[in-house]
């Protein structure tokens, strides 16, 4: 079988481009991407739950679950690989609900709660490679901290990416490739 | 009696975090390569081949295979006529890899409370360090930094003994399936049997640092990986849990002696960087 060619994504994303997107499609991203991981969705939670506004507008935009590595003195290089989203769950539907974000890129599956939320909202949820930190870092052209600077890795960064690759893990009919891929293959 | 000093320890401790984080085991890159010739799905053959050549670029670049550099894992094995002069062990390992972390642009992934003030230490120390007593003269020391993705889904299953051999492999594959894509899959699979609960633990996570595809000396634990590997495999989690039959590289597994009435069982899991480095001083 040969690679099908990638979608290219520019956020934000339309909610035409969302409903268009299949579990199972492949993706690259093209454009700037927010950074949010434990702490800095524990923030954003505090300041909904308080009925304020977040300090970076999420409308139609893309969270990428990821705490780089320091960029290098030298080269400037660092790793930047997705983390286990399913950590940010608890988080998911009141920042959907709240914000009108429309992506998250991480690694691993879902709760029912963040899915029903996404069906709900127009939100896709894509999978980026666990443990490709270097190459996805090197789509990684500049990054520059938002907010929580005193998170360190933690902290909410701009990334301007080209061509990150990620794949529709679970589209916004609620469709998963967490459960077909696997049951596909599955032969116990 | 032999003599070592402070320094000399931190700065291989300082080298082994590089190491760790720089550059995949020549076996986990053997087995990688194997893993692609068996993997049926399209795009688990793809996520393996990038696998590998994320290894090269970290290697050739000297950044990190992955971003999250772990916690900083320490066996050590101390021989008998050791000793260390201007400090102490833990504080040269500690010191070590706050400089290894720093000055390789590791992430620091340490928070200093676990549940109230979780601050980051910003040095990833303190490490955590198991020291073994040896005979000898020489002090050998292991770094096996663990992601929090695949430490979040270690489990200890306290089975009856006539849970027996079904047990042990009923408990490793519920851990993997289970896990799914969020310790990186494919993975090493760890298995501590015997001991005590916690020592259970400690074996499990302490048998990710064999080569891949190395097996137990002892026929029947031998054979017992084999079986373990192969219903793993079966499960169709794949590579990043996406679907596949290859969801690990190997099964190591480390028994130890255990009272008449348990039978613990502990499973860690390793992602496909399986990252470690060693030196003996």
């Amino acid at each position: 079988m040969t690679k099908k060619r990638a979608l290219c994504l520019c956020p934000p994303l339309s909610r035409e481009v969302v409903l268009s997107l299949a579990a199972g499609d492949e993706v690259e991203i093209t454009g700037t991407i927010f950074t949010a991981r434990d702490a800095a969705h524990k923030r954003f939670d505090a300041l909904l739950a308080a009925g304020r506004k977040l300090p970076v507008d999420l409308r139609g935009q893309i969270l990428y679950y990821t705490g780089p590595t320091p960029s290098h003195a030298d080269t400037g290089r660092f790793s930047a690989g997705p983390t286990t989203s399913s950590r940010m769950d608890a988080y998911t539907p009141r920042l959907i609900a709240a914000t009108g974000l429309a992506g998250m890129i991480g690694k691993g599956n879902r709760s029912a709660a963040a899915t029903d939320a996404m069906i709900r909202r127009h939100a896709v949820y894509f999978a980026a490679a666990g443990g490709l930190g270097a190459l996805l870092g090197a789509c990684v052209k500049a990054a520059r901290v938002v907010c929580y600077k005193d998170l360190g890795p933690e902290a909410v960064y701009a990334l301007s990416v080209e061509n990150f690759p990620a794949t529709v893990a679970i589209d916004s009919r609620g469709n998963n490739l967490y459960v077909s891929g696997p049951a596909r293959y599955a032969s116990l | 009696m032999k003599t070592i000093p402070f320094k000399k320890i931190v700065n291989s401790v300082r080298d082994l975090c590089l190491a760790a984080a720089f550059d995949l085991p020549p076996g986990t890159a053997r087995s990688l390569r194997a893993a692609v010739r068996k993997e049926s799905s399209p795009r688990g053959r793809r996520m393996l081949g990038r696998i590998l050549d994320n290894a090269r670029v970290a290697r050739a670049q000297r950044v990190p295979i992955c971003q999250d550099t772990g916690v900083a894992v320490f066996y050590v094995d101390l021989g008998g006529e050791v000793r260390v002069s201007g400090g102490t062990l833990a504080d040269a390992i500690n010191e070590g890899t706050g400089r290894g972390y720093a000055e390789g642009f590791l992430r620091p992934s340490m928070v200093s409370d676990p549940l109230f003030a979780r601050k980051n230490t910003f040095t990833n120390t303190p490490a955590v360090i198991h020291v073994s007593c040896v005979r000898g003269t020489t002090l050998s020391i292991t770094l096996a930094p663990k992601g929090g993705g695949s430490e979040n889904m270690t489990r200890l299953f306290m089975l009856k003994p006539s849970d027996g051999e079904a047990g042990v492999i009923d408990a490793a594959v519920q851990t993997v399936v289970m896990a799914g894509g969020n310790p990186c899959p494919p993975v090493i699979v760890g298995v501590g049997i015997g001991g005590t609960a916690e020592a259970a633990v400690l074996l499990s996570k302490k048998a990710l640092v064999r080569p891949v595809g190395r097996h137990h000396p002892h026929k029947r634990y031998a054979a017992l990986e084999k079986s373990i590997l192969a219903k793993v495999n079966k499960s169709g989690v794949g590579p990043g849990g996406l679907g596949g039959s290859v969801t690990a590289l190997g099964v190591a597994i480390e028994a130890l002696p255990c009272h008449i009435a348990t039978l613990p069982v502990a499973v860690s899991l390793s992602c496909h960087a399986a990252r470690h480095a060693s030196v003996t001083l």
